[in-house]
């Protein structure tokens, strides 16, 4: 029997990330840029750090001892990141890559090339990520295939009125899980429940949800989902592509090199099965050990532990900026709710994103200006950019009682 | 908070909250340059008149952060009745206030077409740039920098085209 995590304290979990410990400007960090980046804690990078010391080998190649432990210890990483997600055959079905970026840039190479053409439908939303947009819309181009998007609505959900209309002859729909710029829980099981039903394959953006929900791909309804290491407490350099096995198996591989092949002759070669087929070249096994251990660190923690903290420091952030600067300041996306997780994009009054981001560095707070990535969802907001706080499982209310304090002095210096 | 207080001077306040020739001129006769910061999405549109060697009217559209803009009022007031060769005098001073930092960010600069030639960095005098001198806090944060120069290079990209086409 696994015991049952403790309440999730902040307090706690904090003293296991070194760089909380780093003063900015005389002034103790405030941590609030995750969504783009999350912090890694001291078993994340000691495992990498023995792994270096004990262990490192290129995987796949030697027989030697440390080749074979180097070997396993990437494998091992694979099957754990895949029973975190729920996936019925990890050791299959996981695919390392850089980023989440690369991991949608292979499903719509690989998958997209091999299976649409010239006329073909791929549904996506109004608020994705450029990295679930840019390569359909590079596809569109190439190949011809048309893009539907399932628009947003005034507070910032996606309006699925019509959606049987808009899936009508799709062959494909890829949603972001939750918004990057609004915080929004978007409804996967339902979108992807009806996507079947029309036929069409499933493509779920990850990247934000699998850091801070319980995944689980079945639930989800995902043949593919897309997701990060370095937002989810783990290293840069890695990310993962889950697909359904079925699927994998009658795809094109996406790059070609070293590690992906059966076999190579002068003329020809023959791929390797799934998931070694996609994963051309030295592929990133100090970063894996990582993820492997930050799947570890979120699993010990307790990923409903950290669903409610998170949702509690929301609410506390969300009802705090309300009433203390609700005259000045927006944020935008659904109220405090059960679709609403801890990423708020601030638009104060007049002053521009970049400008609140600056005051804000004075007081050690961390927050992102711009358009995060998602050019097309601030057009339909009308900002051009906003400047976005997000919490992660270290922040606290003293993070947003601090993101207050500097908030109000944008008022002093720009009144 | 001393260094935002260097950042966020008076002068840059008043232009970023009351810009100076804002708006654009028919073109033709005007010529219209933009210039664009992907990096946060800073807007600028200058409609530039230029008449026997003389920028007789500028005027400065667009949108963005109060660096960016003030930036871009300063400038329109600075070079306004100005001969060509003195907005590019004044242009020189400016960047060389600058540059030394802007230099280091030039690799990823897509603002405008043009590139710099890496210079010595000059004493600048200061005293000759008059209101624009407030900018210099912006030195501090060099993140800061293609905010403040962004309507400069639109200026000298419009100059250049403008040299070109005659
Ligand atoms: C929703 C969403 N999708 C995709 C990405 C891309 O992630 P990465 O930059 O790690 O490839 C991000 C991160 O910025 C994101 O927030």
């Amino acid at each position: 029997m696994t015991p049952v995590p403790e309440p999730l304290d902040a307090e706690v979990i904090r003293k296991d990330f070194p760089l909380l410990a780093q003063r900015v400007h005389d002034r103790p960090i405030v941590y609030l840029d995750s969504a783009s980046s999350s912090l890694q804690p001291r078993p994340v990078l000691a495992a990498m750090e023995r792994y270096y010391e004990s262990t490192h080998a290129n995987v796949h190649r030697g027989v030697y001892a440390t080749a074979e432990e180097a070997t396993a210890l990437y494998e091992g990483a694979r099957r754990k990141v895949g029973r975190f997600i729920g996936a019925p055959d990890p050791r299959h079905e996981v695919i390392f890559t850089k980023n989440a970026t690369e991991a949608l840039n292979l499903v719509v190479n690989s998958w997209g090339r091999a299976n649409l053409k010239r006329g073909d439908v791929v549904v996506l939303t109004e608020m994705e990520h450029h990295s679930n947009l840019v390569p359909w819309l590079a596809l569109a181009q190439n190949v011809g295939i048309e893009l539907r998007y399932l628009p947003v609505d005034g507070q910032g959900r996606l309006d699925l009125c019509d959606l049987d209309r808009i899936l009508d002859g799709a062959s494909a729909v890829s949603v972001s899980a939750m918004s990057n710029v609004l915080g929004t829980i978007n409804p996967v099981p339902l979108i992807t429940e009806a996507a079947h039903r029309h036929g069409a394959i499933t493509v779920v953006d990850g990247a934000q949800s699998v850091p801070h929900l319980v995944t689980d791909v079945a639930a989800l309804g995902a043949d593919f989902l897309a997701f990060s290491a370095h937002k989810m407490l783990g290293p840069t350099g890695i990310g993962v592509l889950w697909g359904r096995r079925e699927l994998l198996d009658a795809m094109p591989p996406f790059l070609g090199g070293g590690g992906m092949i059966l076999d190579v002759t002068l003329e020809r070669f023959t791929p390797a099965e799934a998931p070694w087929r996609f994963e051309a070249g030295t592929p990133p096994i100090a970063e894996a050990v990582g993820l492997a251990a930050a799947v570890d660190y979120l699993d010990a923690v307790g990923m409903e532990q950290i669903v409610t903290h998170e949702r509690a420091l929301t609410a506390y952030a969300l009802t705090a900026i309300g009433d203390r600067l609700g005259e000045v300041c927006r944020v935008f996306g659904p109220p405090v709710g059960g679709d609403r997780a801890g990423v708020l994009s601030l638009d104060y009054r007049d002053v521009h994103a970049h400008d609140v981001a600056q005051v804000l560095d004075q007081f050690g707070v961390c927050v992102r200006p711009g358009h995060h990535c998602a050019k097309p969802l601030m057009s339909r907001l009308g900002v051009s950019a906003t400047a976005r706080a997000s919490i992660d499982i270290y922040n606290d209310d003293s993070d947003i009682d601090t993101l207050i304090e500097g908030l109000t002095h944008v008022g002093t210096v720009f009144g | 908070m001393p260094d935002l207080e260097e950042l966020y001077r008076e002068i840059i306040l008043d232009h970023y909250r009351s810009p100076r020739n804002r708006g654009e001129l028919p073109t033709p006769p005007a010529h219209r340059v933009e210039g664009f910061n992907p990096l946060c999405g800073d807007e600028v549109v200058l409609s530039l008149e230029v008449v026997d060697g003389t920028l007789r009217d500028i005027k400065v559209a667009g949108s963005g952060c109060s660096i960016s803009q003030s930036s871009g009022s300063l400038m329109s007031a600075a070079v306004k009745g100005k001969s060509i060769t003195e907005v590019r005098e004044l242009v020189a001073v400016f960047k060389a206030m600058m540059s030394v930092h802007e230099a280091s960010l030039s690799d990823d600069d897509r603002t405008t077409g043009t590139e710099d030639p890496p210079t010595e960095p000059e004493p600048v005098d200061l005293a000759s740039l008059g209101e624009l001198a407030a900018l210099q806090g912006v030195v501090k944060f060099p993140v800061r920098i293609k905010c403040a120069t962004l309507s400069w290079n639109a200026l000298v990209q419009g100059l250049d085209e403008l040299a070109k086409a005659s």
